[in-house]
């Protein structure tokens, strides 16, 4: 990606701050979009209905997933097979099952309208924040690699490394409140951070991939958890033979945000101030400058002035740390009684959609995992009510991203008339998918 | 790691010389050495110096009941093997180094020789006491790369055409999904891998129709591909196959072909001809994409269109639809990888059965530096080092079972880093083509 042949490059990286001060934030993924000015192509795009884009495609992947779930439905089957004698049935039965599922989706996410008051009927809305979190802390770190035209798919091996650093000091030292949390999280932070930033030092210094070397890490790491896991005086507990770590000392644990009934810890506003923190890193300060024209363009950076091989290492090192967090969050705000090698919960994969879908962006990334969380809390909901797989949410994640990356299908599906940019159709269209970099 | 000496013309001559020598860089890189010398200090530690229980005899058996005549098996003095083979690396690392000072380079053959004395060394000091069947390590090696093999060459294919393929992994998994579906229903394995290479194919539609007609981000399609791939499959085990597994998920597997005559050849023989007909295809697949690619027709234009997409516009190439056919080609390729798994080895469709194939596939073509035949042996290298856990879990390994499993992983990170090194991808692999 890193010298596409697009006219609307070099001003990608012009940094005009506040250029465009009346632009108003538009829509779910592009709260970003009125402060970053400097991708005025991909401002262009939202401006003329990349918001109305992200709806649909949302919308489109919902009734794909309604037709997977009208087409493996029981009652459906049954009631399909005298179809031309009484075609209602059929309908009332799809209709039955899509509007269970997604009814349950939504209170299961959002707000539970059977619970009598509100302090109950929101619980859903909670559990959406809690499942959203370790995503934010885990899209932002693969984000800052898009960004800086790196591909982290090292998130497993990395939430792994910080999930049992974190882990450890949270059973292994009985510290005061307060340091020992903070301890806790620092450790987790490190141990990502140093296992990316292993990446970027074998690719800076050796040229090494750094997708081959993430993909290999992850197997490296789990192993190598797994071991720590399974031996005695390691990580394992003591008096047992499973692989599988002590509890946390109370004090190592994230508080709980708004009391005892709800699941939601503090960890949430910890991914809030990250978001923040990335926000400025990426378009204030001068480290995140250079992640960004080094993504844009290596060898302009390098032209620059710019010592790309140390910020392929610096990269690495944020992104991981990042990703560590969302690691170390699993152990001290979700899972605390003890971890096992599969504490990472596919999140470092899941991390790589979320990303996408916020087009790197850091508060794009943001409500692109509330999203995401949203859908994981409705779709345990679904699973426990409607007895609809829960993988159906993979299906339906997915295909919003890939509906979302090509707005000329979305258009062409809902006839929507062409944005104003066609007088440079070419550059628009590499612009589109622009806002994200990677390669 | 890398030295670079310049030696600076001596255009100081005489005046009005009219030779002027230009200067010249000598580049050294010490990585190979370095890499080799460190695993001869490991070797020694661990084969010279290390004793290990046991009778200090490692056998080699080197025979099936099958073969035209037995080899007898290999007895070694455990502790004498090690130090000679201990010797022997630290040698090749000592000619490495000297090669390079000499500004010359290692070569690769010399790396496999490393390689392979290595290995030796390692099993015999592993074995001792215990036998090694050196023909049971090469039949599973072979078992566990045929579908990253296959992965390989569609990752190969589609990147020597400039569409990186990411979605490797939903591939196999559509693959081996609807092969068990259709060798269920039909109950023909033939009928079971032609609809495993439609799905593969299907799969490579999608990356074909976004990346190239909606110029959307390669990686990103890949990646959302395999998501799609594994939710879809994973919903439709758990609301069709789990509920009907007789009807839908008893797939009629390919049985195992014995090649008369090769089949028989010692080492050889059960290694590589008493397979079933997915690893036959798959040595004809390799053969033909490596001469496919390289001398023929086809083969210069897809790799045009993957090196130089507006130079092969030029010359009339359609480098949009040759990008588009060549993808969908490497999907059905991978689709029948995805079957090895339903048809051959498991025999039914469970959730996420690649496990992450695809992505080691992945890794091999990148290892094989976008060439079929490095590809192939990258992927049997994974396959071998597999392996190489299972047997030795079953002889007793001196060594915990997690670092064997990882040892591939450890060995593909060494290998890119310091024996790959700055591995060049096909230049316009990646980048949509606007005209």
């Amino acid at each position: 990606m890193s010298d596409t042949e697009s006219p609307g490059n070099s001003q990608a990286l012009v940094d005009d701050p506040g250029a465009q001060p009346g632009d108003t934030v538009t829509g779910q993924d592009e709260g970003e979009a009125g402060t970053d000015s400097r991708f005025g192509g991909a401002l262009r795009e939202i401006v003329s209905g990349s918001a109305v884009i992200s709806i649909l495609a949302v919308v489109l992947a919902m009734v794909a997933g309604a037709i997977l779930i009208a087409l493996t439905d029981q009652t459906v089957h049954a009631a399909s097979g005298y179809f031309f004698s009484r075609p209602a049935d059929t309908f009332s039965a799809i209709w039955q099952a899509v509007s269970g599922a997604y009814g349950s989706l939504f209170q299961g996410s959002v707000y539970n309208f059977s619970r009598p008051d509100f302090v109950d009927g929101i619980r859903p809305l909670t559990e959406t924040l809690s499942f959203a979190t370790p995503l934010v802390a885990a899209g932002l770190g693969v984000a800052v690699g898009f960004r800086a035209g790196m591909f982290n798919i090292g998130g497993r091996g990395q939430m792994l490394f910080g999930a049992a650093a974190a882990g450890w000091v949270g059973f292994a030292f009985d510290l005061p409140p307060g340091i020992h949390l903070v301890l806790a999280l620092a450790a987790g932070i490190l141990a990502g951070a140093l296992w990316s930033g292993l990446a970027g030092i074998l690719k800076a210094r050796t040229g090494a991939h750094e997708v081959i070397v993430t993909i290999m890490l992850n197997y490296v790491a789990f192993y190598l958890i797994s071991y720590l896991l399974s031996t005695k005086g390691l990580l394992q507990a003591p008096g047992s033979n499973n692989p599988k770590s002590p509890g946390m000392y109370p004090n190592a644990i994230f508080p709980r945000l708004l009391g005892s009934q709800y699941n939601l810890t503090i960890g949430f506003l910890l991914v809030i101030a990250a978001t923040f923190a990335v926000w400025w890193l990426l378009n204030r300060s001068s480290l995140g400058f250079r992640f960004r024209a080094v993504g844009e363009n290596p060898n302009a950076a390098r032209v620059a002035g710019i010592n790309v091989k140390n910020t392929y290492v610096f990269v690495m090192l944020i992104s991981g740390a990042l990703i560590g967090m969302a690691g170390a969050n699993q152990v001290q705000g979700v899972i605390t009684t003890g971890f096992t090698s599969g504490i990472d919960a596919g999140l470092g994969f899941d991390a790589i959609t979320v990303a996408l879908l916020g087009r790197s962006r850091p508060w794009g990334v943001f409500w692109a995992a509330i999203l995401f969380g949203a859908l994981k809390a409705g779709g345990f909901t679904m699973q426990a009510v409607e007895g609809i797989p829960i993988d159906i949410i993979l299906v339906v994640q997915s295909l919003i991203v890939l509906f979302i990356a090509a707005p000329p299908l979305i258009r062409a599906v809902f006839r929507l008339p062409q944005p104003r940019a066609k007088l440079r159709p070419k550059a628009s269209a590499v612009q589109g998918k622009k806002a994200v970099v990677t390669k | 790691m890398t030295a670079v000496t310049s030696n600076v013309g001596s255009s100081h001559g005489a005046p009005g010389s009219s030779v002027v020598a230009l200067a010249t860089a000598e580049v050294k890189s010490w990585k190979a050495p370095i890499a080799l010398g460190s695993f001869a200090v490991i070797a020694v530690i661990l084969f010279a110096l290390v004793t290990r229980a046991g009778t200090g005899i490692s056998t080699f058996r080197l025979s099936t009941s099958q073969d035209f005549f037995p080899l007898p098996a290999l007895q070694l003095p455990t502790r004498a093997t090690g130090v000679v083979v201990s010797i022997l690396l630290i040698l090749i690392a000592l000619a490495a180094a000297f090669l390079v000072r000499q500004s010359r380079r290692v070569p690769i053959w010399v790396i496999v020789i490393y390689a392979i004395l290595f290995m030796f060394g390692f099993l015999a000091w592993a074995a001792s006491g215990g036998t090694v069947p050196i023909p049971g390590l090469l039949i599973g090696t072979v078992g566990l790369a045929t579908p990253l093999i296959f992965g390989a060459l569609s990752g190969v294919i589609s990147e020597r055409v400039g569409v990186v393929n990411i979605a490797i992994e939903g591939q196999l998994l559509a693959g081996a999904f609807v092969a068990a579906i259709v060798s269920s229903i039909t109950r023909q394995p033939v009928v079971g891998l032609l609809a495993a290479m439609v799905a593969g194919m299907l799969v490579s539609f999608v990356l074909a129709a976004f990346s190239i007609k909606y110029f959307v981000d390669q990686i990103i399609v890949g990646v959302v591909l395999n998501v799609l791939v594994q939710g879809l499959t994973s919903f439709l085990y758990s609301t069709l196959l789990s509920p009907n597994a007789q009807a839908l998920n008893s797939p009629i597997q390919f049985p195992r072909v014995n090649i008369p005559v090769l089949s028989q050849i010692p080492i050889i023989g059960p290694v590589l001809f008493q397979q079933t007909v997915i690893s036959y295809i798959m040595y004809v697949t390799v053969a033909l994409v490596y001469f496919g690619l390289f001398h023929t027709k086809w083969g210069l234009r897809l790799r045009s269109s993957g090196e130089h997409p507006q130079a092969a516009d030029t010359v009339g190439i359609n480098v949009n639809r040759t990008r588009f056919w060549n993808v969908s080609l490497a999907g059905a390729i991978a689709g029948m990888g995805g079957a090895y798994y339903t048809l051959v080895v498991v025999g039914a469709f469970n959730k996420e059965m690649t496990n992450g194939a695809g992505f080691i596939a992945l890794a091999a073509v990148i290892f094989g530096r976008w060439d079929p035949i490095r590809a192939t042996m990258a992927a049997l290298l994974f396959g071998f080092a597999t392996n190489l856990q299972n047997v030795l879990g079953v002889i007793g390994s001196p060594v915990p079972s997690e670092f064997m499993l990882m040892l591939p992983y450890v060995v593909t990170i060494f290998a890119v880093a310091g024996l790959v090194g700055r591995v060049r991808a096909p230049a316009a692999s990646g980048r949509p083509y606007i005209k």
